[in-house]
């Protein structure tokens, strides 16, 4: 016993996160490991015989992209854009807003939690909610017609531009909330100081937006702007509950993940593993630009600037 | 130190100790399962009691139980959140209940099925439910999972011969064995306004009405009348679907094929629907069934005239959407005749109690007496020929409330007897629900018809992977 020099309490620390890895391993590592396994394998099912699984390379992928796979995608990126402008330029607005000293908005707080309350609602409520509101006797067209605008009622989920522009409502409002309380923090972390010189030395708002505030929480805006690409390449639910799953008019409103469901509803693991397995790799990507970007050891670019500078010199 | 391996040999004694537990008990249960398994085999067919406690029923609704309470004769009681049927002798009805919507109950049914055969034998599926849209797939003989009724000692030519000839049709395989069996039959009406007609035709006499919709060609013409007083004849074209869909000549996908082969008779769905619906006769508002717009269509306000339902159409859906007064609606012979819908009831093959499978299903299916107490007590048009033919002429107890007194038996009568049914494929389900969404992008004008067509042969092709090729006639 004389041997122990020093007691090590490392091992409790791993004992007690040994739960999560455990948890981690069973119920996400081996199914993510069987989906990349199955997406090589044709296996499905037809009525209730199982078809496979009979190793087939990579036949799954081939004819993934021989579908509508890229025409998904970029169904994906519209409802994901139509969602994000007005998200990104509302949240900024008011982030701003809200942290000007001198503006002294009254019952901040109440705003705050106002502004962050649809995002609360469960998506598929919240689409559930929009789909009836909008249908072509519902309460909207029902108000409209009332009041004389228009004659005839709005078929707003029967034609692309009104789907699209529903479900890119629905993404806005749930989320400008949350980046704008995102926002707030990051101008809030920027001193106060600047702010004050600027003024001393005749800046108006307009300016100090532009030239102070933006460039100041650009590491925060990029941050937001992955996260959103991430979360609107798994958009799901409001679509799928807006449109049926039927991602009408004419698939144009039917997301990667709907693809993905469509495929799940006759257990065909193989071709649904194979676009998983494409998602993950995009997913993956744009979270390596993420991890570099949070991980950033050099924000201001000012050792950019010295290596540089002695590239020059040298 | 010692202290250690004292504590790591203790830890594992405890895990050996509880993996060893449940190996014991998985091994004693298959043991139990097997012996019993072929005891009840032996027994079975002599008739003996050594069989299950548990009969496990798998169903979309209670609609079932309802009916197996109302008439079984031995049960004794149901539990009160109606999940436990007691029977006399002891035996429990276990009622295993998951929702249709998105295809639920099929997964849960599939899963249940998959594991039959390893399943304790008080966790085995004893019967099963299906619908008409997915009957064929479980009474595909080679898949083998609902028994052929011969095999439970029910001979359909004697004890099942008051049946309708279609229903046993459905629940046939391609080889011809009954493998189903249901309470239910399910001969389509029209259903209209009285309002409507006696303001358009100045009358309201069903068999005046039945004149003006007899055939499709007069019911268009009715359809224009109706048309310039501001009236739609139905809500949309999905209304119609199920009288042109089920009078299909081939099935979707003939046996042991994986080509679809698209109807003439959905041909004919597409342009008609496309026509009357460009000409106003259908409520351009209401797109497809089972949604808001559809329902509000039954509304007092509504401008539709009439829509096409079964008996169960009538009482569940048409009656729970109308905010008026009873009697305001009545039936009619439909411009053709069909049949919507259906559930039938399966002993599932592996079943621990076929004795009391075979008996319930005889005596909720096959029982005169029952079959007409479900028809007074639910409205439902049963599935026995000569039953169905006393009540169309026994108008005194027959006469519906929300009808106005009108006996619908009357007109079901008739229809029931003309019926043919679709040859039916497994792949039925599939083939409807998307056909109809494709092209309902059409029939909007969204797309042409050739998109709506490649529209539909992605989907199919997503749905059902097997496919191989999709022919247009």
């Amino acid at each position: 016993m004389k041997k122990r020099k020093s007691i090590s309490y490392s091992k409790w620390g791993y004992i007690f996160i040994l739960p999560f890895f455990v948890s981690f391993f069973i119920f996400s590592f081996i199914p993510l490991a069987d989906t990349i396994r199955y997406s090589f394998f044709e296996y499905y099912r037809s009525g209730i015989k199982e078809v496979g699984p009979n190793f087939i390379g990579m036949e799954n992928y081939k004819s993934l992209l021989a579908s509508d796979m890229l025409k998904y995608a970029g169904n994906t990126f519209i409802l994901w854009i139509i969602g994000f402008i007005p998200q990104i330029v509302i949240a900024l607005l008011l982030a701003s807003w809200f942290v000007d000293i001198r503006l002294k908005i009254h019952a901040q707080q109440f705003f705050k939690v106002v502004i962050y309350l649809p995002n609360l609602i469960m998506a598929s409520a919240f689409a559930m909610l929009f789909f009836t509101l909008f249908s072509t006797n519902g309460p909207i067209n029902g108000i409209l017609t009332s009041i004389g605008i228009v004659k005839e009622p709005i078929d707003f989920m029967g034609n692309v531009f009104g789907t699209r522009s529903l479900v890119g409502f629905m993404n806005f409002i749930m989320w400008f909330g949350n980046t704008t309380i995102m926002l707030m923090a990051a101008i809030m972390g920027i001193s106060t100081d600047i702010f004050e010189a600027s003024e001393i030395d005749g800046c108006n708002s307009i300016q100090r937006f532009f030239k102070i505030t933006l460039p100041l929480i650009r590491p925060i805006l990029a941050y937001t702007l992955i996260n959103s690409i991430i979360g609107g390449l798994q958009m799901f639910d409001v679509p799928q509950i807006l449109t049926n799953g039927q991602g009408s008019p004419d698939r144009t409103s039917m997301t990667l993940i709907m693809f993905l469901n469509s495929h799940l509803k006759s257990r065909n693991y193989g071709m649904a593993g194979a676009l998983s397995v494409y998602l993950f790799i995009v997913s993956a990507i744009l979270c390596f630009f993420v991890y570099r970007m949070t991980n950033n050891n050099d924000p201001d670019g000012s050792k950019a600037a010295a290596r540089k500078a002695k590239r020059r010199r040298g | 130190m010692k202290k250690k391996y004292v504590s790591m040999v203790l830890v594992a004694a405890l895990v050996a100790g509880a993996f060893s537990g449940c190996g014991d008990k998985s091994s004693s249960d298959t043991d139990g399962g097997n012996s019993q398994q072929s005891s009840s085999g032996n027994n079975g067919s002599s008739g003996g009691t050594e069989e299950g406690k548990v009969i496990n029923v798998y169903s979309w609704n209670d609609e079932f139980m309802k009916r197996v309470c109302a008439v079984y004769p031995e049960v004794k009681k149901t539990s009160k959140d109606g999940t436990v049927t007691t029977l006399n002798d002891g035996t429990e009805i276990h009622w295993i209940i998951n929702p249709n919507q998105d295809g639920v109950y099929q997964q849960k049914l599939d899963e249940a099925l998959l594991n039959q055969a390893s399943a304790a034998d008080d966790d085995k599926v004893d019967i099963f439910l299906t619908e008409t849209d997915y009957v064929n797939k479980y009474t595909d003989a080679e898949a083998d999972v609902a028994m052929p009724l011969t095999d439970l000692g029910i001979d359909p030519g004697k004890e099942l011969s008051d049946q309708y000839d279609f229903t046993k049709t459905t629940a046939s395989d391609v080889n011809g064995v009954q493998r189903g069996s249901t309470w239910q039959c399910c001969p389509g009406l029209l259903v209209y306004r009285r309002d409507i007609a006696k303001d358009v035709f100045g009358t309201d006499d069903p068999v005046k009405v039945g004149e003006k919709v007899k055939d499709w060609e007069t019911l268009k013409s009715t359809a224009a009348e109706l048309k310039e007083k501001g009236y739609f004849t139905f809500s949309s074209y999905a209304d119609t679907f199920r009288l042109y869909g089920n009078s299909i000549s081939a099935p979707w996908v003939s046996p042991g094929e994986t080509v679809i082969k698209i109807d003439q008779k959905i041909m004919d769905w597409i342009n008609t629907s496309k026509e009357w619906l460009d000409a106003g006769y259908f409520d351009k508002t209401v797109k497809g069934q089972w949604n808001d717009d559809w329902n509000k269509a039954m509304g007092s306000k509504s401008k539709v005239f009439a829509f096409l339902f079964p008996a169960w159409g009538i009482d569940f859906t048409l009656k729970n959407n109308w905010d008026g007064e009873n009697g305001a609606w009545a039936v009619t012979n439909p411009p053709q005749e069909y049949n919507w819908g259906g559930s039938y009831v399966h002993a599932c093959t592996g079943t621990d109690n076929p004795t009391l499978v075979k008996d319930i299903i005889l005596s909720v299916t096959g029982d005169k007496e029952n079959l007409l107490k479900i028809s007074k007590d639910y409205l439902d048009y049963t599935n026995t020929k000569s039953g169905m033919n006393e009540a169309a002429k026994d108008s005194k107890t027959y006469a519906s409330k929300f009808l106005g007194g009108q006996n619908s038996f009357e007109y079901f009568a008739p229809v029931a007897e003309k019926v043919v049914i679709a040859p039916l494929s497994a792949y039925d389900q599939g083939c409807v629900e998307l056909i109809q969404n494709s092209f309902s992008d059409y029939f909007q004008g969204q797309v042409d018809f050739d998109k709506a067509k490649s529209n539909f042969e992605t989907a199919i092709r997503e749905r059902y992977p097997e496919v191989t090729e999709i022919q247009w006639p």
